[in-house]
């Protein structure tokens, strides 16, 4: 029954455009108006209806007025309610959607920011197969954190996404559709075991510790401490002598990341094999660069550059 | 940030859902309780109790072994009951008792709101066993919970407190109050029902076409209004609002009785003064319709008997309106026939000799001035240390002799039934008469309020050339009865409850009952025809009430339409001044292009107007400072600009 459904729908998206007329691309920001909010009852609020039909005959067949009033009541509560859902998603604006870093075939997970000029409550998303439900405060922006699936590297565009809501009681679901005109770029996977890149021997070797020049710390005097190191204006304030001590921070070995030397591998391995070399070195915090058929990233360290580089690997043909 | 994932289908619901749908099923329940046999009202309560404080602390389902014998046990108990399980009474007791099982086993959504649905249900069920206003607001303030508890279901919501939880459900009730009114004003009522009309209720007390010593007692402790009259002109007197229900002629020695299907007509009155009124009565499940002594006509769908009671076709179920015309002063059945005297003097034999005795007594001594005979009957009542109460001691075989004689203490019914049977020994025609007497004149209103505690009843003895006359022997023993009313002569045998201010309040809060029986309860078929009247449309049939509807709905809806497709534009003041710049320069003829920049269009002005250049360029410079120095333009530096653009003034153009 529900594949059979699901088939429906399909086929309506297909044969009505009209009806989905905005699973068009669109730039952000995105405002949810009138003309792309749908409303029908859902099931209990037909249910609903059919119970307050009963009630109504009931009333009238007993000639009983007070119990005709409640139901009139309980009518037109339930359709006041359903103005209520409407203007619960009316004027509710997309206004930026944020892609936090993943690697293919782990979920990303997006930020979705919602501009609201009033208190919203019970507005869900669903995008693919996550659904997720925010309230807004009123003024200003709530951030939806929302996670999709991934498959493979490269960009990946969002798919369109679902608004909705049932707010206040249950009886009207209504409803937009939102294609943002977006796509978050999903990282390669790294592989999982392989060998090191090839090591600049030599180099390693040569590190070794000495006295920096550079103040790192102070520590308690120890026997055979060098006189002028001790820091007689800080000693003065404290019981025993300190003793300053220096440090030079620690060179570290420089990876040089290339294309060109993983021969033998098709273009995925080598995306695979250099993600992981990518990974390695930002975990032991070495100095990296990458060359890449046509992009060549220069030497350098830290998060950023790791960031750059594996949108450099994420984005190759 | 508030974001929460989305409880699966299957997971139970939050404990503040499951507290307001208690909530809601106690308030059912609070509203059936009156009606419910007391130990079934208390087992569900417990039940109820039980089952909220079982979820707080483990959660989960009730085991079925429990819920199962827990229906059964329902069901027997209320077919041992009533005998039934069909039928109003059993039928709600088995719904509320289905509601509160249903709790047992709530856990999902679902469940909740199917809980809901029949909460509902139940709610409205309520009504039918009374549409009095205050019932209608309670059940209506029942509602609340139960829309609470659907908005509960909602996920990710602004944390609130349980009171505030119910708002909410208000402001929504209060917003759908107008069409709730449309609606219930242009339903097309049903002219005849669709299937049985509800049984009537069991005998309320009420006044009745017997009258038996005791009979009373219930009635006159009963505050429920029985009817309410305005009259066209003033008001009668106080000593003039007798109500006449039934005429009693049968008397065993114990009960008096009405005299029934006897065809003649009405017996023939002569009436020097009448007043027209118009009298609601309160559903009394009888037939009897009372009016002030005495009754000329029968309106619609009532009849005038012979002794003028007025019965109506079919029992009072829901409050009726008649208008009348009585005779207050009158000659009622001048010329007394056969049948009349003969039914007029007759006495059970064998009882209340004494009696006899005292009546034979005063025949001798006044011979045959009837009206003497009266006097004096009424002077014993008065000087003969009778007491008025609510609780007389009670009479043997010989009722009236023991009354009379002995005990000497009771109530209306004592006095009219012993001075009665004191008439009749003495061999003038007289009768028993029920009804009301009295009634409170509410001020405000301008319409007599008569209570069941009224009820009275009173003796018409007949006396040559004068026809039937009055005599209230109670108004001998306790002339405030008759003057100031039924509480008055009560005394210090009421309760604190009946103490004058809250008696005061409570005639005062009356008027507002009034409005209500008139104006919901009694909005039927009829009134809603007549409704357009004032509109110049005669008969308003049901498609002009269907079209009435679709008319008045699309308003509605176009009202409700706006209200959510409103929104709040923001008011850009910078905007605006810079429009007003540019209507004053394109009357000169630099009209803004499309997508030109201000920056670029003022220096366009500026060399088309030289001798304004520095001005422009100085207001060109303020307006890009203003609109993208800041995020908001600070409002000093704003006025000036507007006043600089006020202030300037385009010359002509040299060409």
């Amino acid at each position: 029954m529900r594949a059979l459904l699901q088939r429906l729908a399909r086929w309506g998206e297909r044969r009505l455009p009209a009806l989905t007329r905005y699973r068009r691309m669109e730039s952000l920001p995105i405002e949810l108006h009138r003309r792309r909010i749908y409303i029908v009852p859902t099931g209990f609020g037909v249910g609903f209806a059919v119970l307050q039909l009963v009630m109504l005959v009931g009333a009238l067949n007993y000639a009983n007025n007070a119990a005709l009033l409640l139901t009139c009541l309980l009518g037109a509560a339930s359709v006041t309610s359903m103005l209520v859902t409407f203007r619960n998603l009316d004027g509710l604006r997309l206004g930026q959607l944020q892609a936090d870093h993943a690697v293919a075939g782990q979920p990303v997970e997006l930020i979705l920011s919602f501009d609201s000029a009033r208190a919203r409550n019970g507005v869900r998303v669903d995008l693919a197969d996550t659904r997720t439900a925010f309230a807004a405060s009123g003024n200003g922006t709530t951030q939806v954190k929302i996670s999709l699936p991934t498959v493979q590297r490269g960009w990946q565009p969002v798919p369109r996404l679902r608004v909705w809501t049932t707010w206040p009681l249950g009886l009207f679901r209504a409803w937009s559709w939102l294609h943002p005109e977006q796509s978050v770029l999903v990282w390669p996977r790294a592989e999982r075991v392989g060998p090191a890149p090839r090591a600049p021997a030599a180099q390693a070797q040569q590190t070794r510790r000495r006295l920096g020049d550079e103040l790192a710390a102070l520590r308690d005097y120890r026997a055979g401490d060098p006189q002028r190191h001790i820091a007689w204006k800080v000693s003065a304030h404290h019981e025993g002598l300190l003793v300053k001590d220096f440090a030079r921070p620690q060179s570290r070995p420089q990876w040089r990341l290339d294309w060109r030397e993983l021969r033998g591998l098709d273009s995925e391995a080598r995306i695979a094999r250099l993600a992981r070399w990518l990974g390695e070195a930002q975990a032991q915090r070495h100095g990296f660069s990458l060359w890449l058929p046509g992009n060549e990233l220069p030497l350098g360290s830290g998060p950023l550059h790791y960031v750059h580089c594996m949108n450099a690997l994420a984005e190759l043909p | 940030m508030t974001s929460a994932s989305i409880p699966s289908r299957h997971a139970p619901v939050s404990t503040r859902t499951f507290d307001l749908l208690s909530l809601t099923t106690g308030m059912v329940l609070g509203v059936h309780v009156q009606h419910l046999p007391w130990w079934l009202g208390a087992m569900l309560l417990v039940l109820l109790a039980a089952r909220w404080w079982q979820r707080r602390q483990h959660g989960g389902r009730v085991s079925r072994w429990i819920k199962f014998p827990l229906l059964l046990l329902l069901t027997l108990a209320i077919a041992g009951t009533y005998g039934s399980i069909f039928g109003r009474e059993p039928g709600t007791a088995l719904g509320v008792g289905l509601l509160v099982l249903k709790l047992l086993e709530t856990e999902t959504a679902r469940d909740v709101r199917v809980g809901v649905g029949f909460a509902c249900f139940a709610l409205m069920s309520a009504l039918l066993f009374g549409q009095a206003m205050t019932t209608t607001v309670i059940v209506a303030l029942g509602l609340l919970p139960a829309l609470a508890t659907l908005r509960a279901l909602e996920p990710a919501q602004a944390p609130t407190s349980l009171p505030c939880a119910l708002l909410p459900g208000l402001l929504l009730l209060a917003a759908a109050l107008p069409l709730t009114l449309l609606a219930f004003v242009l339903v097309p009522r049903l002219s005849s029902p669709l299937w049985g009309a509800p049984s009537p209720d069991q005998a309320r007390t009420g006044l009745s076409d017997s009258m038996s010593p005791g009979n009373f007692t219930e009635l006159l402790t009963d505050d429920s209004p029985a009817l309410r009259v305005s009259f066209d002109g003033a008001p009668p007197p106080p000593d003039l609002r007798y109500f006449r229900a039934y005429v009693m002629w049968n008397y065993d020695g114990r009960r008096w009785q009405r005299v029934r299907g006897n065809g003649y007509p009405p017996a023939p009155i002569e009436a020097v003064s009448s007043i027209s009124y118009r009298v609601t009565l309160e559903p009394s499940k009888q037939r009897m319709l009372p009016a002030l002594d005495v009754p000329l006509n029968a309106p619609a769908d009532a009849s005038l008997r012979t002794d003028h009671e007025l019965i109506a076709d079919k029992p009072v179920t829901t409050p009726f309106s008649y208008t009348l015309r009585s005779a207050l002063r009158y000659h009622l059945q001048p010329e007394l026939d056969a049948r009349s005297r003969q039914l007029g003097l007759r006495l059970p034999p064998g009882f209340n000799p004494r009696t006899h005795a005292l009546a034979d007594q005063w025949r001798q001594r006044y011979g045959t001035d009837d009206a003497a005979i009266v006097r004096a009957g009424l002077t014993l009542l008065h000087d003969g240390g009778f007491r008025y109460t609510l609780t007389p001691a009670p009479l043997g075989r010989d009722a009236v002799d023991d009354f009379l004689f002995n005990t000497r203490e009771g109530f209306c019914e004592h006095y009219a039934s012993s001075f009665t049977v004191l008439m009749r020994s003495a061999g003038i025609p007289a009768r028993v008469v029920t009804g009301y007497q009295g009634g409170y004149w509410n001020q405000l209103g301008n319409y007599l309020l008569v209570r069941n505690s009224d009820a009275h009843a009173w003796t018409e003895v007949w006396l040559a050339g004068r026809g039937w006359v009055r005599a209230d022997p109670t108004g001998a023993v306790r002339p405030e009865r008759v003057t100031l009313g039924a509480a008055a002569a009560i005394g210090d045998e009421r309760g604190w409850y009946h103490s004058d201010w809250l008696q005061g309040l409570r005639n005062h809060w009356d008027i507002v009952n009034r409005w209500w029986n008139r104006g919901v309860v009694g909005f039927d078929a009829l009134r809603q025809r007549g409704l357009l009247t004032p509109f110049g449309v005669r008969d308003t049939d049901t498609r002009l009430l269907g079209i009435l509807i679709a008319i008045s709905s699309g308003l509605f809806m176009g009202l409700g339409l706006a209200w959510a497709l409103w929104r709040r534009q923001r008011h850009d003041v910078l905007r605006e001044t810079l429009r007003v710049l540019e209507r004053k320069l394109a009357r000169r003829g630099i009209v803004r292009r499309r997508g030109e920049g201000p920056q670029r269009y003022l220096a366009r002005a500026a060399r088309a107007l030289p001798a304004q250049r520095a001005t422009l360029a100085q207001l060109s410079t303020n307006y890009l400072q203003l609109r993208y120095a800041q995020d908001e333009p600070p409002p000093e530096p704003l006025r000036a600009f507007r006043r600089a653009v006020r202030d300037f003034q385009a010359a002509r153009v040299v060409k």
